[in-house]
């Protein structure tokens, strides 16, 4: 089959597990995002992926073939490292025709395909400057460029636009999106920014304490969270655990009438803020009475916190559709059955 | 913030190193200049001169010799260490901690050993009747047990020996410091192993390298018991020629003039070498 799939894929260091059993398919051509906080896995994964950190059991295959124990010089994968790893002896023409001179490519082909992958980051003429002469953004550029010399069957990045400020951040994983997507070229992003994985992926791969959560669009991660670990990490949510009795759900304050419930036992549901309605009126369905604690006015949006039966809720609503309720007020919130999700426990 | 010394007590700290570094190190090293100008009583001692007689002995054939040999052995032994040493370190610098640590105490308590005793072990090691020959004359690659010693290979590597543990000391701290996502990202550009240490790690640290070979080379250079006990004559340096003077020819002026000579080489050197690291930081 065309694409990277890991199978059974382990990785421990003395009795610490630091991947758990993962197994995971990448279709030819897809953004991926390993998304998690630190110290989950995924910059582990994407090291074996590399080649760079042999794994302790399982299988790596790239379009059926086995990579498992190929030498990382020999799978032709770009990367591009949290610290860059510009070479710093190195002038910029020199760190992007690096991958060209290890395999023997004449100077005069190695000069055209220098201009070519500066032209493709948009930074033509920098050839001849010195690595510590550029800016953050534009040393990041060169790394990107670097990787991408030769045309790899796999592009890698690890934690790539974490030293930008906020703003440069915002705009690089827009370039870096459509430059995969008019590459075609199958991408693996390490990151811990989920707006980040939001912006760039075709699929989120969720991890946390060496496993994978859950693997799915950024679209259904956000509104079909798997776990409550997920439903938290993404985003804000509200989480609410109660029991289940006659097809509802009694929570601390009221009792849903919910879709897709257990029969029995306990369960935790997700709904997202700003699929709250807020009500001057406490009586409805699916209502849960409460008291406005605190009103944040954004201008883009408003957050409500409100204390529903002594936890604390978060609704989210914009400006046209903003509630006419102060600091104090007893409201309603109305969880709409249809987002709320019932997470795996 | 650090404010400038502005009374006479603000020098006090520095004072007792001061006065110790006058009294121990200036004020002979500023006999030893005045003595290389003194007049050589022959038959006698010395007398308060102002000769460059000297200087002018350096003119000689014989001196050139000595001085382009101990020039070229000093030259030898900086690129043999550093030949050695580099690669070693690399590869302790990647290495766990602790057996970093361990592999450092090992090679400082080597430092602390005796010119003498390396010189002698040496001599013992290279010589015919219980030194290594032996050894290959068990595997059978010799006939016959030969004396390796004195030789110009024996001299080499008794000061290689003494100047190795140096060596590593004085690169390891940029060798450690050296991010070694560059060696990983080298490979995942296609380059194996070996190709990545001599495309990226020693090129990202020429500088260093020079400033090290220098600062072996000065250190050779000072050598002066191992040509002696692991040579012949002619593998006698410039600093067994000081002692010979000094010592046995009682020529204390000739013997430092040659002293300052090499001191002004040395010091020449040094600078150079600290003018390759000022450049490296300003990268």
């Amino acid at each position: 089959m065309s694409g990277l799939a890991l199978d059974g894929l382990v990785k421990r260091y003395g009795s610490f597990t630091a991947l758990q059993r993962t197994d995971l398919t990448i279709p030819h051509g897809q953004f991926v995002c390993l998304l998690g906080p630190s110290g989950c896995g995924k910059t582990t994964l994407l090291r074996m992926v590399a080649g760079l950190d042999s794994p302790t059991e399982g299988r790596i295959r790239l379009d059926g073939t086995d990579i498992t124990h190929k030498p990382a010089h020999q799978r032709n994968f770009g990367m591009v490292f949290q610290s860059l790893a510009l070479f710093p002896h190195l002038t910029v023409g020199e760190n992007i025709a690096y991958p060209l001179r290890i395999r023997g490519v004449s100077k005069a082909d190695q000069g055209r395909e220098v201009e070519r992958l500066l032209a493709l980051v948009r930074l033509p003429g920098v050839a001849d400057r010195a690595v510590s002469q550029l800016s953050g953004g534009q040393r990041q550029r060169i790394a990107i460029a670097r990787a991408l010399a030769l045309s790899p069957k796999l592009f890698l990045l690890d934690e790539p636009l974490s030293a930008l400020d906020a703003k440069l951040r915002e705009a690089m994983q827009i370039e870096l999106k459509l430059l995969q997507e008019r590459l075609g070229i199958t991408t693996i992003v390490v990151t811990h920014d989920q707006r980040e994985a939001m912006t760039m992926a075709d699929l989120v791969v969720v991890m946390s304490q060496g496993r994978v959560r859950q693997a799915a669009s950024p679209i259904e991660v956000y509104r079909r969270p798997a776990d409550s670990f997920v439903a938290d990490f993404i985003g804000m949510t509200n989480l609410l655990r109660g029991h289940v009795s006659g097809g509802a759900l009694a929570v601390e304050g009221g009792a849903l009438a919910l879709p897709g419930l257990p029969p029995s036992g306990e369960a935790t549901i997700s709904v997202r803020p700003e699929e709250l309605r807020v009500h001057r009126d406490a009586a409805g369905p699916n209502r849960l009475p409460g008291t406005v604690s605190f009103v944040r006015d954004l201008g883009s949006h408003v957050e409500l916190r409100i204390d529903v039966a002594g936890r604390e809720m978060i609704a989210v609503a914009t400006p046209q559709d903003r509630p006419d309720v102060e600091p104090g007020q007893l409201v309603g919130v109305e969880l709409p059955p249809a987002s709320c999700v019932v997470l795996e426990s | 913030m650090r404010q400038p010394p502005r009374r006479a007590a603000d020098y006090g700290p520095i004072a007792f190193p001061a006065v110790m570094l006058l009294l121990f190190f200036a004020v002979p090293f500023g006999l030893m200049i005045a003595v290389s100008f003194f007049q050589r009583i022959e038959g006698g001692f010395y007398e308060p001169a102002f000769v460059w007689s000297n200087y002018a002995r350096f003119l000689s054939v014989f001196f050139g010799r000595v001085l382009s040999f101990s020039m070229m052995l000093a030259a030898g032994v900086a690129v043999v260490s550093v030949a050695l040493a580099f690669p070693f370190t690399y590869l302790l610098t990647r290495l766990r901690r602790r057996t970093q640590v361990l592999w450092l105490v090992f090679l400082l308590s080597v430092l602390s050993l005796s010119e003498v005793i390396i010189g002698f072990a040496w001599a013992t090691l290279l010589s015919a009747n219980a030194g290594i020959s032996n050894l290959l004359v068990m595997v059978g690659l010799l006939d016959a047990p030969t004396s390796l010693s004195p030789s110009l290979g024996a001299v080499l590597t008794g000061i290689v020996y003494q100047a190795f543990p140096y060596t590593v000391l004085v690169l390891y701290p940029a060798l450690s410091r050296l991010d070694p996502t560059l060696t990983e990202a080298a490979r995942t550009l296609g380059a194996s192993p070996l190709n990545s240490f001599f495309t990226v790690v020693v090129p990202a640290l020429r500088n260093t390298i020079v400033a090290t070979l220098i600062m072996v080379f000065v250190f050779a250079l000072g050598c002066y018991l191992l040509p002696q006990l692991l040579g012949r004559p002619q593998h006698w340096t410039l600093s067994v020629l000081i002692t010979d003077q000094a010592l046995f020819q009682a020529n204390m002026p000739f013997a430092a003039a040659m002293a300052v000579f090499l001191v002004l080489v040395s010091l020449g050197l040094v600078g150079l070498s600290l003018l390759v690291g000022k450049k490296e930081n300003a990268a």
